[in-house]
């Protein structure tokens, strides 16, 4: 490609237009969503799309995420590929229906443009939501910028389609959604090049021709065992997202630090690491740029969990910071949480930073004041920075 | 007997002998074609014809969840319209727990989209897979396990929702009524659905033996009973208007007790209840008759 060309390819765009465009370009059959701030600009963009006659998907109204999530369940069974976006309470309301996604190996892909979750209402980013999905079965992807998210969305149907089970592509609500940033879209016939069309095999999804029975009755035996595939195909997920990753970088010409599963940013000798998710990466990397003691290891992968690469990447530091956007009320941060059972049988100082609730923002001052205060004695769980 | 050419439901099932809802299910069968793919909520249907990794099932068949078949449906029938295929038909089916209860909403937007779905209710009057809670179509007067019949209790005091009317109001091209003990009545309804282009409705009266507290040879008897009593009359409406009812001129109603008395679940009634309920049966033949 010329340069010209390339540069032509840059646009500066709204989040939520870049991840439609890229949507738009992946050519789903069948989209199902409703409303809810801050994931309208999606959908709202994928009906423009279609009205437009840019895009021939089936684009499908529901009356309410739970039956938008069923729609797009009901389209993939029979053999399409298909997708949905939403937020907070739009994403509890579909949780009964996701569960039953991945639970049935369907490769949905989902948007979550991250918001608190009521009540109190309030309509700001925070990771209440994803986080209480983190255990439903969907791989969770959490993007930093506009272009990490739009690959992110790529290779969501990539792994979701080889190893049937969906994503959730996690974007900061407002912060990323409603931001402008320059951004390349990838063509559609370039990502056909990378992904290519979803062709279920014969046999596993409704089709008269070859009748099956989807969504039977499992006794103690038989479920117990699709848990632990599922399980066991999540494991896999983890070396699929890093080889796929790889593939998309190469392909796309995308210079990226990350594996897929995490990003690392920094000296790998730092004494103290902060570890965190999503957008917040961008702050942290602004604080801790011209600083050797401190690094950055951003999870970009929640699920699959990348504990190995945690162990690795955090072995020659004294101190781990874990942000979290979310809390496990009862216990701590969840990535925190997670964070020390992966370093369980290391001797770490962790401390785990309940931070950015409900939009609230994190201050590149506050994170240097967590970085300046990595080494004191303090709770393990820390509201107040 | 005529041999059938070929089963889209296998006799091989779980459910009580005698069954009221899998006599209607295969009333049902007889008038699909194999170009057919099916959604089914959860309840007795469900649990009782796909005990993994057996399947009594002969057409593609797919049970999500409770309250959201007509949903999974439409993302069906979204699919196949993005393939181009136009033959294909896309059945929901469920019982009244998932229709005129948990499900509701989701019916209401499919057929607010108008979209090319048959959806059938075997309406078993009450929750009959998790042991016979009362719905929205549990009858007045009837005894269930959450409307118990007691001292100061005459069971459900809540008349049965009115689906017909709520469909009528979505205007779905179709709306029929019918019941186990006339299958040929149910087979012709299925067969008429599937020549209309749009959305269209069959609740079928599916009587439940241990639900209803029946004899294992009485379900069909009491599909009929409930007919000629007029409390639950074969009806027919094709674009809003009522074009077939089984009470016609001369209808002259059973007496309302020769259907109640039969069933357990109303045999607690005092004869005020039963006035009650013969009152019901009177609204009905007035309302119905063609
Ligand atoms: C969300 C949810 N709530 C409750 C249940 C439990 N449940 C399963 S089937 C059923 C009743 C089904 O009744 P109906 O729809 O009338 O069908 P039937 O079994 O009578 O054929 C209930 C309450 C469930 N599966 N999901």
């Amino acid at each position: 490609m010329n340069k010209t060309n390339k540069q032509k390819n840059k646009q500066i765009l709204e989040g939520s237009r870049a991840i439609a465009l890229t949507i738009k370009n992946i050519a789903p059959d069948v989209i199902s969503a409703y409303p809810i701030t801050p994931q309208t600009h999606i959908v709202e963009d994928l009906a423009k799309f279609k009205a437009e006659g840019e895009a021939n998907y089936e684009y499908i109204r529901a009356e309410s995420e739970f039956a938008a999530a069923s729609i797009v369940l009901g389209a993939i069974a029979a053999g399409s590929r298909a997708y949905s976006a939403t937020s907070s309470q739009g994403l509890l309301l579909m949780t009964e229906v996701l569960y039953n996604i991945s639970g049935m190996r369907l490769p949905l892909v989902i948007t979550c443009a991250n918001r608190a979750i009521s009540a109190p209402i309030n309509i700001w980013n925070d990771h209440s939501d994803a986080m209480a999905l983190k255990d439903s079965g969907f791989m969770q992807f959490f993007a930093e910028n506009h272009q990490e998210a739009v690959y992110q969305h790529i290779l969501a149907y990539k792994v979701a389609e080889k190893l049937n089970i969906p994503v959730m592509v996690n974007i900061d609500g407002f912060i990323l959604t409603h931001s402008y940033e320059e951004v390349t879209i990838p063509s559609r016939s370039e990502i056909k090049k990378y992904l290519p069309a979803f062709k279920p095999s014969v046999g596993t999804y409704l089709d008269p021709k070859y009748p099956v029975t989807l969504g039977g009755f499992y006794s103690p035996k038989y479920y117990r065992q699709t848990r632990e595939d599922l399980f066991k195909d999540m494991q896999k997920a983890l070396l699929e997202i890093k080889k796929e990753w790889k593939a998309l970088s190469t392909t796309f010409n995308y210079k990226n630090q990350g594996t897929g599963l995490v990003e690392f940013t920094g000296s790998k000798k730092a004494t103290t690491i902060i570890i965190a998710l999503g957008s917040v990466a961008g702050t942290i990397k602004e604080v801790i740029k011209n600083n050797n003691n401190v690094s950055l290891l951003k999870i970009t992968s929640f699920r699959p969990f990348p504990a190995i690469e945690i162990n690795r990447l955090t072995n020659f530091a004294k101190n781990i910071i874990v942000i979290d956007k979310a809390i496990s009320l009862g216990n701590a941060g969840p990535l925190g949480i997670e964070v020390q059972a992966a370093l369980r049988d290391k001797k770490k100082n962790i401390k785990n930073y309940i931070a950015g609730l409900g939009g609230s923002d994190i201050t590149e001052k506050q994170i240097a004041k967590m970085i300046n205060s990595a080494n004191k004695k303090s709770d393990k769980v820390i509201f107040n920075i | 007997m005529k041999k059938e050419k070929k089963y889209f439901l296998s006799p091989g099932h779980n459910a009580c002998s005698g069954c009221g809802q899998l006599s209607a299910v295969q009333a049902v069968m007889r008038g699909l074609n194999k170009d057919t793919i099916i959604a089914n909520a959860t309840g007795c249907l469900e649990v009782t014809t796909t005990a993994y990794p057996e399947s009594a099932w002969g057409l593609p068949w797919i049970h999500s969840l409770f309250e959201n078949a007509a949903a999974v449906a439409s993302g069906i029938l979204a699919s196949l319209k993005k393939r181009g295929d136009k033959k294909t038909k896309v059945i929901v089916q469920a019982g009244d727990g998932g229709t005129f209860d948990i499900g509701l909403g989701l019916i209401s937007g499919m057929w607010e989209r108008g979209e090319n779905i048959l959806y059938i209710c075997y309406d078993t009057e009450s929750y009959s897979n998790t042991g016979i809670q009362a719905s929205g179509a549990t009858p007045y007067g009837s005894s269930t396990t959450t409307t118990p019949s007691g001292k100061q209790s005459i069971g459900s005091t809540q008349n049965k929702k009115d689906m017909l009317a709520i469909a009528l109001a979505h205007n779905v091209k179709y709306v029929a009524q019918s019941v186990a003990g006339f299958p040929t009545d149910i087979t012709n309804k299925v067969k008429k659905a599937l020549t209309i282009s749009g959305p269209a409705y069959i609740q079928i009266l599916s009587p439940c033996i241990p639900g209803w507290n029946i004899d294992y040879g009485d379900a069909a008897t009491m599909g009929k009973l409930a007919v000629k009593t007029g409390l639950y009359p074969l009806l027919e409406y094709e674009n809003g208007q009522l074009i077939h009812s089984s009470i016609t001129k001369n209808f002259k109603a059973e007496p309302v007790e020769n259907y109640l008395k039969k069933q357990g679940r109303f045999k607690h009634l005092k004869a005020t209840d039963i006035k009650a309920i013969s009152q019901i049966a009177a609204y009905n033949i007035s309302k119905y008759k063609i």
